[in-house]
């Protein structure tokens, strides 16, 4: 009743490990499986560094327990890129880069970068649901998510220049 | 922050969530929902049971259905699928609102409806909704299923009307039902100051007004975040009842919100003390009434819901 086996596929990879009922998803992500995208922030579900997606929506990984998200499918911000536009024209799948990642880089969205993988992965599933969302609506979608260096201009900056990427990735190619 | 260590069971049914509880009723049990109220109070210590018995799998919980008479949501409705029904928003307009007004994106994917409830927090938004909707919340236990008027379910600190061995399993919304003409007389609204730091509302005001020529015949409403528990603030309903449905009758009436009202004994912090809330709850109960009787005579269209799921209703403290 204290130690449980579960599954997750993270990023497309099954993972087996054993769990304590106690511990979050955070710390079986970080510790058990090595994937440090998701960050542990204030550990009280607020500043949203620890977000990930379960089963296709972004949640706080710190304030869900590992036993929880058994049998569920996890995308990390590591996943992100193998998504859709993350290797375009890139050689080098190491270097490939989701729009919304490339988008931080570009409009300098970041300071420290601990917010970052989180900021990405709320704007990930806004994005997928709201494929142009005002200055006003990224502000508010983002609300969860703290940044305690930069302010929020460049993130809502670059959310709003991922928006543009990812439409003309999805807008026809006019025959070429 | 690691919680201290307890035993953690899942419960596949209702049923096997009761059985579960009976097993453990010598222990120190909790209920394990969303988790989005109950695992920050394990992580900081508030709460230590010995035993979860996690109800989060049992999808029978989860749904919104338009009846005769009444809109009920499954316990285990997160906030984010709740705000996505359309007849919740048309009938059940407050409680809507409030639910679409809980925390944020990531919060609303995962955090129930019923465990908002049930966890009873006097500063959550969707228990004084429940209030101004005269709500019935359905428990069931070993003795089977119970019924409990959302007057009767708040008992403060966090207490609630459910007994040792209970789970919430359904919300119930009364809705005006019979010739259209009556349901487009009756609006709804909830609004909201945010706490700025925990997200909880500083003062959440729900309000549900009858109108029917012209004149309030109907008005309910009740707070959050100043009293605990959120309750029912009946002189600003007498003070609106039989008098005119326009702004001088809403003035009249939210200039009583403070009535009975103790800042002494109200909800309070290093951020907004007591007094301050007690103080900026009539404007509150204002806007709130202003925008349910806008609703029920049609000045204001009755809201169908946020574009889409992580669409944020966050506009409200910026007017």
């Amino acid at each position: 009743m204290y130690e449980h086996d579960i599954t997750l596929t993270v990023n497309g990879a099954t993972e087996e490990l054993t769990v304590e009922s106690r511990t979050l998803l955070v710390h079986a992500l970080r510790d058990g499986l090595d994937y440090t995208g998701p960050n542990v922030g204030c550990e009280s579900g607020k500043c949203g560094v620890c977000t990930v997606h379960l089963d296709g929506e972004a949640v706080k990984s710190c304030t869900l327990l590992a036993v929880q998200a058994d049998g569920g499918e996890v995308t990390t911000v590591e996943g992100l890129a193998g998504e859709k536009g993350g290797t375009a024209g890139v050689d080098d799948p190491a270097d490939a880069l989701h729009p919304i990642q490339r988008a931080f880089h570009e409009e300098h969205g970041l300071q420290c970068g601990y917010c970052t993988p989180g900021m990405v992965m709320t704007a990930a599933q806004v994005l997928e649901e709201n494929p142009d969302p005002s200055r006003e609506a990224i502000r508010a979608s983002l609300k969860g998510n703290i940044c305690r260096c930069t302010g929020y201009h460049n993130v809502v900056n670059a959310v709003e220049s991922a928006a543009d990427s990812l439409r003309n990735l999805d807008a026809p190619t006019g025959g070429r | 922050m690691f919680p201290p260590q307890f035993g953690y069971r899942r419960a596949g049914s209702v049923a096997e969530a009761v059985d579960l509880l009976a097993e453990f009723s010598d222990r120190d049990v909790r209920v394990l929902a969303g988790g989005h109220g109950l695992l920050p109070d394990l992580k900081a210590g508030r709460e230590a049971p010995d035993v979860l018995v996690d109800i989060g799998g049992i999808d029978d919980l989860r749904y919104v259905e338009a009846g005769d008479g009444a809109v009920a949501v499954g316990a285990l409705t997160t906030y984010a699928d709740a705000v996505e029904s359309e007849a919740l928003w048309s009938r059940a307009t407050a409680f809507a609102e409030a639910v679409s007004r809980v925390g944020d994106v990531q919060i609303r994917n995962r955090g129930t409806v019923g465990g908002n409830l049930a966890q009873a927090d006097p500063s959550a938004d969707p228990p004084a909704a429940a209030l101004a909707s005269e709500a019935t919340l359905v428990a069931r236990g070993p003795d089977g299923v119970r019924e409990v008027d959302a007057a009767k379910f708040f008992a403060g600190g966090g207490g609630t009307a459910l007994r040792d061995g209970e789970i919430l399993t359904e919300v119930r919304l009364p809705t005006a039902d019979g010739a259209e003409k009556r349901e487009a007389a009756v609006g709804g609204a909830y609004v909201k100051k945010t706490h700025p730091a925990s997200g909880y509302a500083l003062v959440g005001v729900a309000a549900v007004v009858t109108v029917e020529d012209g004149r309030v015949t109907d008005a309910r409403v009740a707070v959050d975040g100043v009293t605990d528990p959120p309750r029912r603030l009946a002189p600003v309903e007498s003070a609106l009842e039989g008098e005119s449905a326009d702004a001088d009758s809403v003035d009249s009436a939210a200039d009583r919100a403070a009535e009975g009202v103790d800042p002494e004994a109200a909800v309070s912090d290093a951020y907004a003390s007591g007094a301050y809330r007690v103080e900026v709850l009539s404007v509150h109960v204002r806007r709130a009434l202003e925008t349910a009787l806008d609703r029920a005579t049609g000045a204001a269209a009755t809201p169908t819901g946020p574009p889409h799921r992580s669409a944020a209703a966050d506009g409200g403290d910026r007017r």
